[in-house]
């Protein structure tokens, strides 16, 4: 699975599709065991996101990602903005200069981007945070020769593994037992730019048939 | 939902103009930002003090910009942290080469994005500390604690301190120390709704209060029959006093603060008797301050914050 500048693009648009599409939810999920803002604030984010990438003209990827993650930094707020913002930052300095994302570009992008996520969250798996996906998703392309679909359900089961933790982090770690019965919010959405990542290429190797 | 407002989405853009409009002998908002920064800033030869956290808090932070407080305040969206690059403004705005103290409540999404702030200002040569106020008695685990209205003295005292000269690394330990005896503990009889939501955060029943609320709602340690004022005066203060391990002989300094829908009326009677609590015990009340100071939106309720006083301490208080 290699990915192009366009391929990185239109990952960032489907991205942004799901969460306006999953927008309500989101805060939903959030309602409960935050403050019912994480769909909003993320939406707010990506929408922004896409325009600003698609007003410039990108030669590598790395300053493609710089300028996502700067737009989630300055748009999003709350716990979300710094944590994807430090995510994709991570991940775009180890893109820079590159005008294709291989799979071992992508292993590295992905362990600097968790480790980001590790350090500025100060939280580790099993704590009902975005990191429970993000992990299993790093496991996985360390360990495999990339199938998207796979990355996607992987990431899907890691979403799930949240319903039924107890939160240790954050704003929701304050409800203690009642934080259980849920999703996590940070998780559902990493999901969705998982599952957003899998299509976006789909598309691409269908159009290639 | 009934509030005043126009588009719920512009409530945070609208008051700053408001408080802008009001203050204007004294702060000036940077121009493209969510930012009130003193009129003097940067301040030649003192250290700059910012703080901010999300909207809804009012009259903190921006109501605490000025001579012996703030530098600046940033305001997030309601109930949400700002953004780092706006921080980074207040920073910038404060600098006079003395370096920049921030005074973060301890909240994950305040802690990233002062953090990321501090990284970008250090990056430009900014030196920059931040000491993160942990004053909620309401969590059990000193590191989880949230900062809540105790935030208030910090600004207070600091503030006062580096008006007089105070360096950075001195108020980085005058902060910490005043944040090291000051405690809080709050009780909520009615939620408060975020504007763009516009459902309640939680829902009490009609003759239930819930103690150890947080600043947004998140659940606090029980709810319990609603009782009268001298019995919820009585339980959040003794909460704190407990854990402050306050004993006779000793200074103190109290705030009762409303949340935001609770009558002056109604905190002066909960003031009276922690007032009259502090007497029987021979714990000396020096300085008293009743009102609002660190609200959550509507929500009704109060919270009584106990300062430990030494002499530091007291001299840059009053």
């Amino acid at each position: 699975m290699n990915l192009s500048v366009e391929d990185v693009k239109r990952w960032m648009h489907v991205s942004n599709q799901k969460i306006q599409e999953n927008k309500e939810y989101l805060s939903e999920l959030d309602q409960p065991i935050g403050d019912g803002d994480h769909g909003h604030n993320l939406g707010r984010g990506f929408e922004e996101v896409v325009k600003k990438i698609e007003r410039e003209d990108y030669q590598e990827i790395g300053a493609l990602m710089k300028d996502v993650a700067m737009t989630l930094i300055s748009k999003v707020g709350g716990a979300a903005g710094p944590l994807y913002g430090t995510a994709f930052l991570k991940a775009a300095d180890e893109w820079k200069g590159s005008p294709t994302i291989t799979e071992e570009l992508l292993i590295q992008g992905l362990e600097a981007a968790v480790e980001g996520l590790r350090t500025r969250g100060k939280a580790d798996r099993g704590e009902k945070t975005l990191i429970d996906v993000w992990v299993p998703v790093l496991d996985y392309i360390q360990k495999n020769d990339v199938q998207p679909i796979e990355l996607k359900e992987i990431a899907k089961e890691g979403m799930q593994s949240t319903n039924g933790m107890q939160a240790k982090k954050g704003r929701a770690a304050y409800f203690r037992e009642a934080s259980t019965a849920h999703i996590d919010p940070g998780a559902y959405s990493s999901y969705l730019l998982f599952e957003a990542l899998y299509e976006s290429v789909n598309i691409e190797e269908g159009a290639h048939d | 939902m009934k509030k005043i407002v126009n588009n719920p989405e512009n409530v945070v853009d609208e008051m700053l103009e408001g408080i802008e409009a009001v203050h204007s002998h004294t702060l000036k908002r940077l121009p493209d930002s969510n930012v009130l920064v003193r009129n003097e800033a940067p301040v030649i030869g003192k250290v700059g003090l910012v703080s901010g956290g999300g909207s809804g808090h009012e009259p903190a932070h921006a109501g605490f910009v000025g001579e012996n407080m703030l530098d600046a305040a940033v305001a997030g969206e309601v109930f949400t942290s700002p953004t780092p690059d706006q921080i980074f403004k207040a920073i910038k705005a404060v600098d006079s080469g003395n370096g920049v103290l921030l005074i973060v409540k301890n909240y994950s999404g305040d802690v990233m994005n002062f953090d990321m702030a501090a990284e970008m200002a250090e990056a430009e040569g900014i030196q920059t500390e931040q000491v993160i106020v942990k004053d909620d008695t309401a969590v059990a685990e000193e590191e989880d604690r949230r900062g809540v209205a105790g935030t208030i003295f910090v600004h207070k005292i600091v503030g006062t301190a580096v008006e007089e000269g105070l360096n950075l690394k001195e108020a980085v330990e005058l902060a910490r120390h005043t944040a090291g005896n000051v405690r809080s503990m709050g009780v909520s009889l009615k939620p408060s709704i975020v504007p763009a939501s516009g459902k309640p955060g939680f829902t009490l029943e009609a003759d239930e209060m819930e103690i150890g609320t947080g600043i947004h709602g998140e659940p606090g340690m029980e709810r319990k029959p609603l009782k009268e004022a001298n019995c919820i005066a009585e339980e959040l203060l003794e909460t704190v006093l407990d854990d402050l391990d306050v004993t006779a002989g000793e200074d103190v300094a109290v705030m009762t603060n409303g949340q935001g829908s609770t009558p002056l009326m109604e905190l002066y009677i909960v003031h009276r008797k922690v007032a009259q609590l502090l007497e029987e015990k021979n714990i000396h009340l020096k300085h008293s301050m009743v009102g609002e100071y660190m609200t959550s939106l509507e929500m009704a309720g109060c919270s009584i914050t106990v300062l430990r006083l030494d002499q530091t301490l007291e001299s840059y208080l009053l």
